[in-house]
């Protein structure tokens, strides 16, 4: 258990070197805290961010698991956003497993900032059974799912598409998102839905006149609820899984962002108590490197 | 063991190289003081500002700390497009040009939180908006185009 922990930090260590050596320079991000919803902001053109998630959960009556993806999140225009993801998973007492991939695209469709702002997301998951990112609830998706051995998880194939609609509004600093979300397994299942809800406002809206990383206004505090609406042929809230999670976010100077939420469930087909983190670094002027690289204008 | 003392040097070597490239970097980079030419058309964005937007005065006019604030905020969002000192670069115009000085503080604003999201500029109404009018600050006190530089004489 040591040595494989040993072993995770040293290749965290290890992916973070690389990629410190690769980019060095970095733009300071102005991210929302949030984990699983989604506000209207765009990755700015050409900027790469790479992230890493963890989320730590309980689980009544089986192991607690501790799952984590990686994001790389490219901005191709000020409209279109295009995100990789790969997923794992280890199950206390059973197995680490990796979970597959997902392929994710958000399109601004209005030109100007409006009261409300909607934002398309398209989505193509490829993941096995023992997918527990929790990344977003859906249908009837509930605790006791997570019950089953990754031996046994794993040896089924989820080709799935979801699609949200996002409408995210920011007044007087507060960042209000709603995510309605549709997604279907492309199996013989039905259409699955579910919803994230966000609020966020950063601890000081005005900059200071001085360097600093432990000023106010680059701390974001929020919350986010989450949760499944049932499916297509039983839509609402019956056997369905909610949860409540405060949320805080650190923009470094640097480019670095770091996220912490504990997370709570509502009912009693939700995991108790979820722990959250992230790390994120923003790379600025990615495209242009990779365009330089392949002869591109100088 | 030996496995994990490799693992580690070899990262430390990854992390130190990191350093001295970023530094390299730095210092190698000419100062960007030439101004690419850059479409006038580019700026007509300003003039698409509403005229209720374009009369709104900035409420830190009066704030003596708003440029410096703005111009952190410049360098940690904007120079990267715009150039480190807003001379323009490959992807965002001059901020010296005329068209962007006589504009008025409420257009300046009013293109920050709209982006000019076809034509690349993202919308910046993520950064609240007293940041956006210290911004707007930094920006007007810019003044006139940035003199090119003079190249040096060749030696004899």
């Amino acid at each position: 258990m040591v040595a494989s922990f040993c072993r995770r930090v040293l290749l965290g260590f290890l992916f973070f070197s690389v990629h410190s050596f690769l980019f060095p320079s970095a733009a300071l991000a102005q991210e929302n805290p949030y984990f699983v919803a989604y506000d209207h902001y765009l990755e700015e053109p050409g900027n790469l961010e790479i992230e890493y998630f963890s989320t730590f959960g309980t689980q009544r009556g089986g192991n607690d698991f501790h799952a984590y993806w990686i994001e790389f999140e490219y901005g191709a225009t000020a409209w279109w956003t295009t995100e990789f993801y790969l997923d794992g998973q280890t199950t206390f007492n059973d197995s680490t497993v990796f979970t597959g991939f997902r392929w994710e695209n958000r399109f601004r469709p209005l030109n100007r900032e409006h009261f409300i702002n909607p934002v398309f997301y398209v989505e193509y998951e490829n993941k096995n059974g023992a997918d527990k990112i929790l990344k977003e609830v859906e249908g009837h998706d509930v605790e006791s799912d997570f019950l089953v051995s990754n031996a046994e998880a794993r040896k089924e194939h989820i080709h799935e598409i979801e699609l949200k609609l996002i409408l995210s509004s920011t007044v007087k600093g507060w960042n209000f998102t709603e995510n309605t979300l549709a997604a279907k397994n492309l199996s013989n299942s039905p259409w699955e839905f579910g919803y994230a809800l966000g609020a966020s406002r950063p601890l000081a809206l005005k900059a200071s006149a001085n360097r600093c990383t432990l000023c106010p206004q680059n701390f974001v505090a929020g919350v986010e609820m989450y949760g499944g609406l049932g499916d297509r042929h039983s839509f609402g809230l019956h056997d369905t899984s909610q949860y409540l999670a405060p949320l805080l976010g650190w923009n470094l100077p640097s480019g670095w962002t770091l996220r912490v939420s504990p997370g709570f469930g509502l009912n009693d087909n939700s995991h108790r108590f979820l722990v959250r983190w992230g790390v994120s670094r923003e790379i600025s002027g990615f495209g242009s490197m990779v365009s330089r690289l392949f002869g591109g204008r100088k | 063991m030996k496995a994990i003392a490799t693992a580690l040097a070899v990262c430390t070597s990854f992390l130190a190289a990191s350093v001295v490239l970023a530094q390299s970097q730095k210092s190698e980079k000419p100062p960007d003081t030439v101004a690419p030419k850059y479409d006038p058309a580019i700026y007509s964005e300003l003039q698409k500002a509403p005229e209720k937007a374009r009369n709104r005065t900035n409420p830190l006019q009066n704030d003596p700390e708003a440029v410096a604030a703005g111009a952190i905020l410049f360098e940690q969002h904007c120079a990267e497009c715009h150039g480190s000192s807003a001379q323009g670069g490959k992807k965002a115009p001059s901020l010296h040009a005329a068209e962007v000085q006589c504009a008025t503080p409420g257009a300046i604003f009013w293109i920050l939180t709209n982006g000019v999201v076809r034509k690349g500029m993202p919308v910046w109404s993520k950064l609240p908006e007293p940041q956006r009018w210290q911004l707007v600050r930094y920006i007007k006190s810019l003044g006139g185009p940035v003199p090119a530089v003079e190249s040096p004489a060749p030696k004899p």
